[in-house]
């Protein structure tokens, strides 16, 4: 478009072919050779009537082509600008942007969820801050009572020592065994037995003179001291075919000294579970 | 030389006004201005094959860019408007093509 004066000097010449300007436009795109042989030839001549026609007509003319492409040039102009400022949403299509504010919705929803949930949370740490007072003194209530029945903290009460003596040698394990089962079904809480502590798992072993809890030696007499109601087991002890009768009938003896205060302080070491967790359900 | 003043004051005028393009011709401008583009690179090739004619470009222009809108316009009523649109733009960007390989060859020669 280098000249629009020239194309008016010349056009005389090239008026004609101009009515073909339309049809030639296409074709002549896929043809290299065509145009190469064109620009030399001047067009026919037999065209002066209608180059004068145009020519009345060129002002409108270009005027039209200047406001095109000023229209145009402003188009692209404003086009390049609006691309440059609106990275992205301004020329998304709808269904994009219906996919982005689907995005973000769900992303709001998330956000407001994990709101509510902070939310909640810190309600319940600061209603729990009073809570915890009390839970703390149950937690240790039982934590005390847990202790006492696995023997790992000493404790005193009410109670009763009982003493076993074995003259002839002939209490055997089960004879202990039967004592201290004896004692917990009259409501024994806790108990030791010669400075060993009884717990779940202990266990009475080896022969008569030479018996031993949980490993540890006992020499006789055997002394147990324990924390309960001293009534119940002074009566489980002597019913007949109780304890006393028994340990009578293997040449001992039983002495039973009810007492408002008796002091279990032998300790259990505390065995961790090999197998057993605690379960968070409830 | 209208030509490249138009769009020449057109390009300077956009620039200096910056004016923010109207939510409903966001989709439509692109297009449009490649359609244009499109009409003036055939004007440029029928202005060096000497069969340019005012009145052809002046009514290619308006036409291309009409027909390149009411398609984008049509897809985006079908919900194709995007494909269409690229569509549009492939077959207006191979015109550009074939109407740059003919006025190349006028220049060069080649």
């Amino acid at each position: 478009m280098s000249a629009e004066h020239p194309e008016r000097d010349r056009t005389p010449d090239d008026v004609p072919a101009a009515e073909a300007a339309e049809a030639a436009e296409a074709p002549a795109a896929g043809q290299p050779e065509r145009p190469a042989g064109t620009p030399g030839d001047p067009a026919p001549a037999e065209a002066a009537a209608p180059a004068r026609r145009r020519r009345r007509r060129d002002p409108l003319a270009a005027v039209l082509i200047g406001v095109l492409t000023l229209l145009l040039g402003f188009a692209f102009a404003v086009q390049v600008r609006s691309t440059d400022t609106d990275t992205q949403l301004a020329g998304a299509r709808e269904e994009d942007l219906v996919r982005i504010l689907d995005d973000l919705t769900a992303q709001q929803d998330r956000l407001r969820q994990e709101i509510a949930d902070q939310r909640s949370a810190l309600d319940q740490l600061g209603s729990s801050d009073s809570d915890s007072a009390v839970a703390l003194q149950e937690a240790r209530e039982r934590a005390e009572a847990l202790s006492i029945l696995n023997g790992s903290v000493a404790a005193q009460g009410e109670g009763m020592t009982m003493t076993i003596r074995d003259p002839a040698t002939g209490i055997t394990s089960s004879v202990l065994l039967t004592a201290i089962q004896e004692l917990r079904g009259a409501g024994a809480e806790t108990m030791q037995v010669d400075q060993v502590r009884i717990g779940v798992s202990s266990a009475v072993t080896g022969t008569p003179g030479n018996l031993a809890i949980d490993g540890q030696q006992l020499q006789a007499p055997y002394v147990f001291q324990v924390i309960g109601s001293s009534q119940d087991m002074a009566t489980a002890m002597s019913i007949p075919g109780g304890v006393v009768s028994t340990v009578g009938g293997r040449g001992g003896s039983v002495d039973i000294v009810q007492s408002d205060r008796v002091v279990v302080d032998a300790l259990r070491p505390l065995d961790a579970p090999q197998y057993a967790a605690p379960d968070s359900g409830n | 030389m209208i030509p490249i003043l138009g769009l020449a004051i057109g390009v300077v005028l956009g620039l200096l006004l910056d004016p923010s393009v109207p939510l409903w011709l966001q989709p439509y401008l692109p297009i449009a201005v490649v359609a244009a583009l499109d009409a003036v690179f055939g004007g440029v090739r029928a202005r060096f094959d000497r069969i340019f004619d005012a009145k052809v470009f002046v009514v290619s222009f308006v036409s291309n860019v009409v027909v390149a809108g009411l398609i984008v316009f049509l897809g985006d009523q079908l919900g194709v408007g995007a494909q269409l649109s690229t569509a549009v733009v492939v077959v207006l960007g191979i015109r550009i093509f074939g109407n740059a390989a003919a006025i190349r060859r006028h220049l060069f020669r080649a």
